[in-house]
């Protein structure tokens, strides 16, 4: 009877313990500063009555209440009911998929999110092509899928010194596992002819947002996604049907996907527009996201109970690969050492990786950096700047999606603060 | 230009050398398979001329696709406050919610690049500019506007931007032959390859 008893403290302690680890990063008692608990059940009448609600589509526990916030100084929703740039909560993440429904959003105008019927819905798939098809919804389910994890992220995911949170330093990506055709499969299908080069992907929202994608991406691992984590892809995430363009800045990922012409030019649609440069180096940087991490615990805003054992933990990705290695520096870039991968790194994925670390109780920084299979290094902030300045002329600003290290500052009081200066 | 190496980038180099001599067999057969074909599943149906002219609203550099219609500077400057493009953009075509629509004043023999990011002075093409007034304006009612009147707004903003003279009328055959101050004054991309950095010799 004692022996059952003290199994079930046991288990409550541990099931604390892991709900904490879910919890916003607020203060928490580090073991030893826990008061003594009473091996009681939930209060009488604290349960979660079964609901037809509960019954069909389950919801997460009141005690968490992680959410997205509008990101880049916009409101979303507007007054209109527009959606614009939301951001995915990382400081709380755990493993290494985003939930579908705090996965980050990214628009290019501020848009209504169109309300598709899946019946109605077609994709088009024309232009330099022996055989132009429409498929359905159902015709595309028909067609042999892969199911992929793939991170996509928000060229203007950019951290600056105003942010305090990795939320809003990092929240504008996110990492899903999609399920759905590959764009060569149908490409194959549709016989693509021997000089077309360039294929434009459109979306049926209002503005028909359309970008140029190369041949070879699209040949090679671009992907037309009905599933997103094992269900229908989210209406804000291109439901009924996505292009992904995988490790290609976010914009490339044609949500609400209805057409696919190819062509044997670069289109200069809108989109591409917004890439229009004379910079040889902006123009090959603004493509294919570079190797990249950052810690998502301990992360600005969170407060760290005391000195004692800590598991730093963080997400790594590189949209030119497989991550092969991810550092970890205590101590300000000064010295570094391999974290551990958790799982297994896929390419253009979110990669997890950790370190034992024991805090002193002093202050210190914090750093990751990732190496991508390719041999691509993630760099500080000052190395990326230092690249490119001249004798001359000192750069400010790192070209293209900004991938350098986020440095964490933990306070001696356990506080912890973005150090990006 | 200096090139900071951390200490891993030697190892770094060596992949990406070995991997680019693995890769090079591989492309030369991913070349061969985009040869056309015909259908292996035959799931889908095959769309009529007229459906496939109706969808296809994405207007490339060469104007292939621009419909038959004309509309000129004056029809322009109307429908540019009649439609409410002015109310967003303001009606001397700057100083509203939304982006600016008329170059910045550079002063005389100006770099094209100096008129700010404005796309019917900025962009290389004169199509991109009929496209998108065609896909995307106005504001809630988006693609409702007909040939003759994007044709008509388009000339307008030309006009704005002194890319054509005042009474100036624009159909498929002219638009597309409109230099743009930008046809040649900007980048392509670099060919993008699986498996490779990002620009050749930076590291990160």
């Amino acid at each position: 009877m004692s022996q059952k008893k003290t199994d079930r403290r046991e288990f409550l302690k541990r099931s604390a313990a892991v709900a904490g680890a879910v919890g916003l990063g607020a203060a928490k008692p580090a073991l030893g500063q826990d008061h003594e608990h009473t091996p009681v059940a939930p209060e009488p009448g604290a349960f979660i009555r079964g609901s037809d609600e509960m019954t069909a589509y389950g919801s997460r526990s009141r005690f968490v209440n992680s959410v997205r916030i509008p990101h880049g100084g916009r409101e979303s929703p507007d007054a209109f009911g527009l959606d614009f740039h939301i951001a995915t909560p990382l400081q709380d993440s755990v493993g290494e998929i985003t939930p579908s429904s705090l996965h980050y959003m990214g628009t290019t105008r501020g848009s209504f999110v169109p309300d598709i019927d899946p019946d109605e819905h077609r994709l088009m798939v024309h232009g330099m092509v022996d055989n132009p098809i429409v498929f359905s919804m159902e015709d595309l389910k028909r067609m042999p899928s892969v199911t992929r994890k793939h991170f996509i992220e928000c060229a203007g995911n950019r951290s600056r010194s105003s942010h305090t949170t990795i939320q809003e330093t990092h929240g504008m990506t996110s990492n899903a596992e999609w399920t759905g055709v590959l764009l060569s499969t149908v490409l194959k299908e549709a016989g693509v002819h021997a000089d077309a080069d360039w294929v434009v992907a459109e979306g049926v929202e209002e503005v028909k947002g359309a970008s140029s994608i190369p041949m070879a991406k699209a040949m090679d691992d671009c992907l037309l996604c009905y599933g997103m984590n094992g269900e229908p892809v989210r209406p804000q995430q291109g439901f009924p049907l996505r292009l992904l363009a995988p490790g290609f800045e976010g914009i490339f990922n044609v949500k609400w996907l209805r057409r696919i012409k190819v062509v044997d030019e670069y289109y200069m649609t809108y989109n591409d527009f917004g890439h229009l440069t004379r910079d040889p180096v902006n123009a090959a940087l603004g493509y294919q996201i570079g190797p990249k991490s950052v810690i998502t615990y301990p992360s600005g805003g969170q407060q760290l109970p005391g000195a004692g054992f800590y598991e730093i933990g963080g997400l790594a990705w590189s949209g030119g690969g497989r991550v092969s290695r991810v550092e970890v520096s205590t101590d300000g870039g000064r010295s570094w050492v391999d974290a551990d991968i958790r799982g297994t790194a896929e390419p253009m994925a979110h990669t997890r990786f950790s370190y034992e670390w024991t805090w002193d109780g002093s202050e210190c920084e914090l750093q990751s950096r990732c190496i991508d299979e390719i041999g691509q290094i993630q760099p500080s902030r000052q190395q990326a700047l230092d690249f490119w300045s001249t004798d001359g002329e000192r750069a400010t600003f790192v070209k293209g999606q900004d991938n350098s290290i986020q440095p964490w500052r933990v306070a001696s009081d356990g506080s912890v603060h973005n150090a990006i200066s | 230009m200096r090139l900071a190496k951390p200490s891993t980038n030697k190892r770094g180099t060596a992949l990406k050398t070995l991997r680019a001599l693995l890769l090079l067999p591989l492309l030369v057969i991913g070349m061969i398979s985009v040869q056309a074909q015909s259908p292996t599943y035959g799931v889908g149906r095959t769309p009529t001329e007229n459906e496939i002219r109706l969808w296809d609203i994405a207007i490339g550099p060469r104007g292939e696709e621009l419909p038959a219609g004309s509309g000129s500077v004056d029809m322009g400057s109307e429908l540019y406050l009649s439609k409410g493009c002015a109310g967003c953009h303001g009606t001397t075509g700057s100083g509203g919610m939304a982006p600016r629509l008329i170059k910045r004043d550079a002063g005389p023999n100006a770099d094209p690049w100096d008129y700010g990011r404005v796309l019917p002075i900025r962009s290389p093409y004169a199509t991109t500019v009929w496209d998108f007034i065609n896909r995307a304006m106005p504001l809630g009612a988006e693609g409702t506007l007909t040939a003759d009147e994007v044709y008509a707004l388009t000339a307008y903003l030309f006009f704005l931007n002194d890319v054509v003279e005042d009474g100036t009328e624009l159909n498929e055959k002219t638009l597309p032959k409109i230099q743009m101050p930008n046809r040649s004054n900007w980048v392509q991309v670099p060919d993008w390859l699986p498996g490779q950095p990002r620009l050749e010799g930076y590291p990160y």
